[in-house]
């Protein structure tokens, strides 16, 4: 029943940034069609822990930060390596192991993976993901499993 | 010369650029991975003709650009792997 | 306008316009669909986030700035969807990328 508030409120507040009129027929329209969706979405199965996942909400405040910063400075060694003439590229292939158990942390594992530029999951094969990184730095860092350790660490903060 | 018009400058250079690589791209996935680009640039010169022309209604336009833009790669991807967007993954046998 | 948001945004915006144009730079430059998957993520998210970054601090607490978050949050969300889409179906039509190293013992 939380997924279901939870999601009412997010629909709501999406609808009201989006009109910017706030007349009484609007926001009465915004919150039938928010509560309707959010219904919809309880009787298709699809609001669950998965769908909308808020018991992740507290441990992605210090997550996404740090992901933030991974992707700030890794965007800059890519510029770095676009910039040089030379164009300094060592195209590596890698695998890594997930030790995350649940799915929406592995979905994560992987999407911050693809997010952060110079590595790219290509695909899942069991619990290992494959992993195209540009620079062979690049993918002995990912091997070195901080950003693995970090994203099960997210996962077990429910 | 304002901020804003230098920031849309850039991205026009860059939209021009990344259309070479869709004109040129040996292969399909060159031209999608520009095309996405293409995209992602349109979003962001949306977002920031809004400023330059002091009308801030675009910025839902780029909402939308933006919404649709991973659909449109993922359909092409989808269409160029089975030859059909209504497909499933086994029925195709890829 | 205060005088240091001012240049902040200045900053913001002249930085996400520089990043873009090395993105395009990237995604002509690489030598293969692979790599130039790299480059097209300097867009996606340094481009992205300072550009949009820079309009958030031009706006201040508006209505406005929340529709540029809702912007922000749905490129970061979808951008490596459709990255990892294109990666992952180019792996599928046995698109072998140019490699110098090779760690998955595939031989491929």
């Amino acid at each position: 029943m939380g997924q279901v508030i939870s999601l009412t409120i997010v629909l709501l507040v999406f609808w009201l940034t989006l009109s910017g009129h706030y007349t009484t027929f609007l926001i009465t329209a915004g919150v039938i069609s928010a509560v309707a969706i959010a219904l919809l979405a309880y009787r298709m199965d699809i609001s669950d822990r998965e769908g909308h996942p808020i018991h992740l909400g507290l441990a992605s405040i210090t997550y996404w930060p740090w992901l933030v910063w991974q992707i700030i400075l890794s965007a800059l060694n890519v510029t770095r390596i676009i910039i040089n003439p030379n164009l300094p590229i060592s195209p590596t292939l890698t695998r890594v192991t997930m030790t995350q158990k649940t799915d929406v942390a592995r979905v994560t594992y992987a999407n911050s993976i693809t997010l952060t530029p110079g590595t790219i999951s290509v695909d899942v094969e069991g619990d290992e993901i494959l992993v195209h990184a540009i620079t062979s730095d690049n993918a002995s860092d990912l091997e070195a499993g901080d950003m693995d350790r970090r994203c099960t660490r997210f996962e077990g903060k429910v | 010369m304002t901020m804003f018009t230098v920031a849309a400058l850039a991205l026009l250079v860059s939209l021009g650029l990344v259309l070479v690589r869709v004109i040129k791209g040996p292969t399909i996935f060159d031209r999608v991975i520009a095309g996405n680009s293409v995209g992602t640039l349109s979003v962001l010169l949306l977002a920031v003709i809004g400023y330059v022309f002091g009308r801030p209604e675009f910025i839902d336009l780029a909402i939308t650009y933006a919404l649709l833009n991973v659909i449109g790669t993922i359909a092409v991807l989808k269409f160029f792997r089975y030859g059909d967007l209504g497909a499933s993954e086994d029925e195709a046998g890829s | 306008m205060d005088a240091a948001l001012y240049f902040l945004s200045w900053a913001l915006l002249a930085g996400g316009g520089f990043f873009c144009v090395v993105g395009a730079v990237g995604i002509l430059r690489m030598p293969d669909a692979f790599t130039r998957l790299h480059a097209a993520s300097i867009i996606d998210t340094l481009g992205v986030g300072m550009i949009i970054a820079g309009l958030m601090v031009q706006s201040g607490l508006t209505l406005t700035t929340a529709r540029l978050g809702i912007i922000l949050v749905l490129v970061f969300f979808t951008s490596p969807v459709a990255s990892h889409a294109i990666a992952r179906s180019m792996r599928h039509r046995n698109v072998k990328p140019v490699l110098s190293e090779d760690r998955t013992g595939e031989g491929s």
